[in-house]
């Protein structure tokens, strides 16, 4: 039997010399470090969720309706007559959430470990470009079941382009092809959702994990193995602190994947609907044009962003800055890089204000989501009583967009003013565990 | 890393605190609690019973068909066609009510809702409250008026059960509902009817999602296989990586 296998692979080699070598550059012989920490499963899981939202989604895109007519009946068929259509929806459905967690803590440990410092840049850029991606995917495929949030939702989501002054309404209009979204919405949404953006999706997984292998991994010290003493058990040229990915780091990973997907099954066989905010309950209600939901607002991955839009105000005869801070807050994003001027990439030796910085920069984006998520119009009159509601998520919003903003300008001076007060990086990697 | 555990800690309790705010999201006055649950049998059975001895005659569930229903709660297609089907639907077909939508918009002003959704749209506790806070008013067309669903186009059809409640106004207003007082007893006591009710709103419950109970009979044995799979895995790491020090 062995032999059989032997003898195929070497037919296989023969006809196809580039696979071997492609094998061991990324599987066997790329050398990661190897003190990876709880932060460096998101990476992987992000790939399994992608993985797992194209074969759900392939499966649903056989029973699903892409009409203004058809759709919701077609999800609710799914839901009920199509076997283990339940299944496979909210599969798809707690998958769309669980990516953007997974995404987001993956961004976050680049964050706080240097990750998209020098040679990493283009690393963080295609991973930027990803998010951006990820960003459209969502919004689209959440139109499709054509509820009634999904119809209010794209109809807010798309008014923004509204603001632009003077082509914004012919904007609109072309964006939507209809006067208010309808089957012309609704059909091209559907074709982006399928095929066009999972493609561009899928190329630039494939582009950043290739950067990545160019490079080499990260890691919890922001050491540079590559740069560190050579030789391990492996191979003599091999980085000293560096692991063949296959086996190491695809069994660790394995682990993590089974952690995670014990937490993806509670969810999608015990609350799928996680109280509304995986799946909303305004979306059991048809679209319906002449009825708005109690409040429109976007799904929670999307809040935070759309809390910005909420409380920016309008001025020089135009609501357009909302929109424009909105895209400022993802395009700041992409300048990590160039903006943190910092020679030391973990969080493990900076200075304190990085510390303290990055802490209230996670605050004010949780801040600015439970503001899109009406969190806050909950919240407040409980705690202060009878309160302005208005004045007082414009006040809180626009502390948050300030610290938000802040959070960069202060990078930016303490690492170029040379202000940061970093401890010793060591010399090799540390082991923790 | 020695932050990680106190940190998420920290956001799933943030989590769990914005998902009990988004619960109890604001559906108009307080809400009661409906015990609802689509796992008891027996009471979805009684549910299927009312629904269709005083709700199916205006409200279709066009998304749910006799033949499911009785599968899901342990009945026979006889006792369904004989007991539960009164319009002469196919077994296999979907529940529709015979009353024609022209007509009931006519008649009511609005054509009665389907309420295959009902309860994945508004949550159970809002349809356990709302034929709960029915009461008599004058000023209404229909001679009722409701508490969760002011100037409800429908007439308390569960009436004879419940008996009839008035609104005791607060003191000084005219229009300020303090509370509902049961002035004329039905058929059934207080604590039955709310059993009745609850038993409804677990019926629909179920028929806003019969996959309910297939989720719940799979789940457990997905988790079990999964914290068995996570476990190996775990120790095939531990086996992989004795060697990495």
């Amino acid at each position: 039997m062995a032999n059989v296998f032997s003898r195929l692979g070497g037919w296989i080699t023969e006809r196809s010399p580039g696979l071997m070598p492609m094998y061991r550059k990324h599987m066997s012989e790329y050398y990661a470090p190897k003190n990876f920490n709880l932060w460096y499963y998101f990476g992987s899981l992000a790939f399994l969720v992608l993985v797992s939202q194209i074969v759900t989604g392939i499966f649903l895109t056989m029973n699903y309706n892409p009409s203004a007519a058809g759709a919701f009946d077609s999800v609710q068929y799914i839901m009920r007559d199509v076997e283990w259509g339940w299944l496979i929806r909210y599969m798809h459905s707690t998958g769309a959430s669980l990516f953007f967690i997974v995404v987001f803590l993956h961004m976050f440990r680049g964050i706080i470990y240097g990750s998209y410092k020098k040679p990493r840049e283009l690393v963080w850029l295609l991973g930027m470009l990803i998010f951006l991606v990820l960003m459209a995917e969502a919004f689209m495929g959440y139109v499709l079941p054509w509820g009634n949030m999904s119809f209010w939702g794209a109809k807010v989501i798309i008014s923004l382009f509204g603001t632009i002054p003077v082509i914004g309404g012919h904007l609109v209009d072309w964006i939507m092809g209809d006067f208010l979204p309808g089957d012309a919405t609704l059909n091209r949404f559907f074709a982006l959702h399928v095929i066009a953006l999972p493609l561009v999706l899928l190329l630039l997984v494939v582009l950043h994990l290739a950067a990545l292998h160019e490079v080499g991994s990260n890691n919890p010290d922001g050491v540079e193995i590559k740069k560190g003493p050579k030789g391990n058990r492996w191979s003599p040229l091999a980085p000293a602190d560096g692991i063949p990915f296959h086996p190491y780091y695809t069994v660790k990973d394995l682990f993590g994947v089974g952690f995670f997907l014990l937490i993806a099954a509670f969810i999608i066989f015990f609350a799928p609907t996680l109280g509304g905010w995986f799946l909303e309950h305004d979306n059991s209600i048809r679209a319906n044009n002449l009825v708005t939901p109690s409040e429109i607002k976007p799904v929670w991955y999307f809040t935070s962003f759309y809390g910005i839009v909420r409380v920016m105000p309008a001025f020089l005869g135009t609501a357009v800055w909302g929109v424009l801070t909105m895209f400022a807050a993802i395009a700041v994003l992409f300048l990590f890089p160039w903006i943190d001027r910092g020679q030391v990439k973990s969080i493990r030796y900076r200075g304190t204000g990085f510390k303290v910085g990055l802490g209230v920069f996670v605050l004010a984006f949780i801040g600015l989501g439970s503001l899109g998520a009406g969190v806050t119009d909950k919240v407040f009159p409980e705690w202060f009583g009878d309160v302005d509601l208005a004045t007082w998520d414009n006040n809180f919003g626009r502390l948050m967009i300030l610290l938000y903003f802040g959070f960069f300008v202060f990078l930016w001076a303490y690492t170029h003013f040379g202000w940061e007060k970093t401890k010793p990086v060591p010399d090799r990697v540390t082991m923790h565990d | 890393m020695k932050y990680f555990f106190p940190v998420l800690a920290l956001t799933l309790g943030l989590l769990a605190g914005s998902a009990s705010v988004q619960a109890e999201e604001g559906h108009g006055s307080e809400l009661m609690s409906s015990g609802a649950s689509v796992r008891d049998q027996a009471s979805l059975q009684r549910g299927a019973r009312l629904y269709f001895n005083y709700c199916v005659g205006c409200h279709s569930l066009k998304y749910m068909r006799y033949s499911r229903m009785a599968k899901d709660l342990g009945l026979t297609e006889n006792e369904v066609m004989q007991n539960l089907n009164f319009t002469g639907a196919k077994f296999d077909g979907p529940v529709i009510s015979h009353m024609p939508p022209a007509l009931a918009t006519k008649w009511f002003g609005k054509a009665p809702p389907d309420l295959s959704l009902e309860v994945s749209a508004k949550g159970a506790d809002w349809v356990y409250t709302y034929l709960n806070t029915f009461y008599l008013d004058p000023h209404s067309p229909v001679g009722w008026n409701n508490l969760t669903l002011p100037n409800a186009a429908m007439p308390f059809p569960l009436w004879e059960l419940q008996g009839m409640q008035t609104a005791v106004m607060k003191p000084g207003s005219a229009h300020q509902v303090e509370k509902l007082e049961l002035s004329q007893p039905g058929r059934l006591t207080p604590a039955q009817y709310q059993q009745a009710t609850r038993d409804l709103t677990s019926f629909l419950q179920y028929v806003s999602e019969p996959a309910a109970l297939q989720r719940h009979r799979y789940g457990v044995w997905v988790l079990l296989f999964l914290a068995f799979f996570t476990l190996l895995a775990y120790m095939l790491k531990k086996e992989y990586w004795k060697d990495v020090h």
